[in-house]
């Protein structure tokens, strides 16, 4: 009776199936979670609730910490022999990411520097 | 001569690392597709350079504290995280096989996708109707580009999300049609990640 099964599975042989470790539970807390983050990012934006020189610097930790949730509770990204090959392209990816866009804002800030009006 | 048949592999040697044989089709599938949505980061990494370098050239135009609703921004912003809610439990009834909660999941996938969809486009069509387009200062075209790219990402993948829907409905609930959900699944999930950056940077930064 397994011949069905076995016509429609492509599985690799040998290899057991696999239960996904993703429940709803796990959605429902990422959910929470980014909700939560959410509107801690708007409230911030909008009151003096955070020191205001600081409050690009706390949007942007907020921003990470989401992002974590996204990747931890959505993409189910975790420590298991199976995701370190994700782990490690992501690292390369973030790498690529911190240099293309911290490089842009250091260069062009100081291009702009060099590019002020000297007193004569 | 003989080729070696394997007819058994190890489970606990088949993980990761190259060790023991050959990955599951699916861990395969996932990897090649993460590495596809990295490259898609490194795209947008390169909009969100030009956005944070020319976001103060306005030109004597509208800045974005004047161009910026919150309001309608906070309700994009939820409607795309429940859509991926959504999202991820229609991957996990259609794991679990079951027809009627996978269509009820798409229902609200697709239609809070379409709702962030519609309020960015209404968005759009104001400021431009206004006479602020991407053509008015620098600032607005990396506004239009970074944000545009995101919307056609979700318009994309709307489309693809009906497909997927229609496939699901044709052929039910085999490998291959789950295989292509999965991407989807991760695809969008990326979006709400790239739309984090967005409403950070872009409209709390710049509202201020």
């Amino acid at each position: 009776m397994q011949s069905v099964d076995r016509l429609l599975d492509d599985r690799t042989p040998g290899v057991e199936h696999e239960e996904s470790t993703a429940n709803v539970l796990s959605y429902t807390t990422g959910l929470g979670l980014a909700v939560l983050l959410t509107v801690a990012s708007f409230v911030v934006a909008q009151t003096n609730l955070l020191w205001p020189p600081g409050i690009p610097v706390g949007l942007i930790v907020l921003a990470f910490a989401q992002i974590g949730v996204h990747l931890v509770f959505f993409l189910h990204l975790g420590s298991g022999p199976d995701h370190t090959n994700n782990i490690l392209a992501l690292a390369f990816g973030v790498l690529i990411v911190f240099l293309v866009i911290v490089g842009s804002i250091w260069i062009i800030a100081n291009l702009n520097w060099n590019m002020m009006e000297m007193p004569h | 001569m003989t080729i070696a048949t394997v007819d058994f592999v190890p489970t606990e040697l088949a993980r990761g690392r190259g060790g023991g044989g050959p990955a599951p089709t699916r861990t395969v599938v996932a990897y090649g597709f993460w590495i596809f949505l990295l490259s898609d980061f490194v795209l947008f990494s390169g909009l969100f350079a030009a956005y944070a370098v020319l976001s103060d050239n306005t030109a004597g135009g509208p800045t974005g504290a004047e161009l910026f609703n919150l309001r309608s921004v906070f309700i994009e912003t939820m409607c795309l995280l429940f859509s991926s809610y959504a999202c991820g439990l229609g991957a996990l009834s259609a794991e679990r096989r079951r027809l009627g909660h996978f269509y009820i999941s798409a229902v609200f996938t697709f239609g809070l996708g379409a709702a962030f969809l519609c309020i960015e486009i209404s968005e759009f069509a104001g400021m431009v109707s206004k006479g602020d387009g991407p053509s008015r200062s620098a600032f607005l075209s990396a506004f239009f580009t970074l944000v545009g790219t995101h919307g056609a990402h979700v318009t994309a993948g709307l489309i693809w999300f009906i497909y997927m829907v229609a496939q699901v409905a044709a052929k039910g609930f085999r490998p291959h049609v789950l295989r292509r959900h999965l991407c989807f699944s991760l695809f969008w999930h990326a979006l709400d990640i790239v739309w984090v950056g967005v409403f950070t940077l872009v409209y709390l930064m710049g509202a201020r």
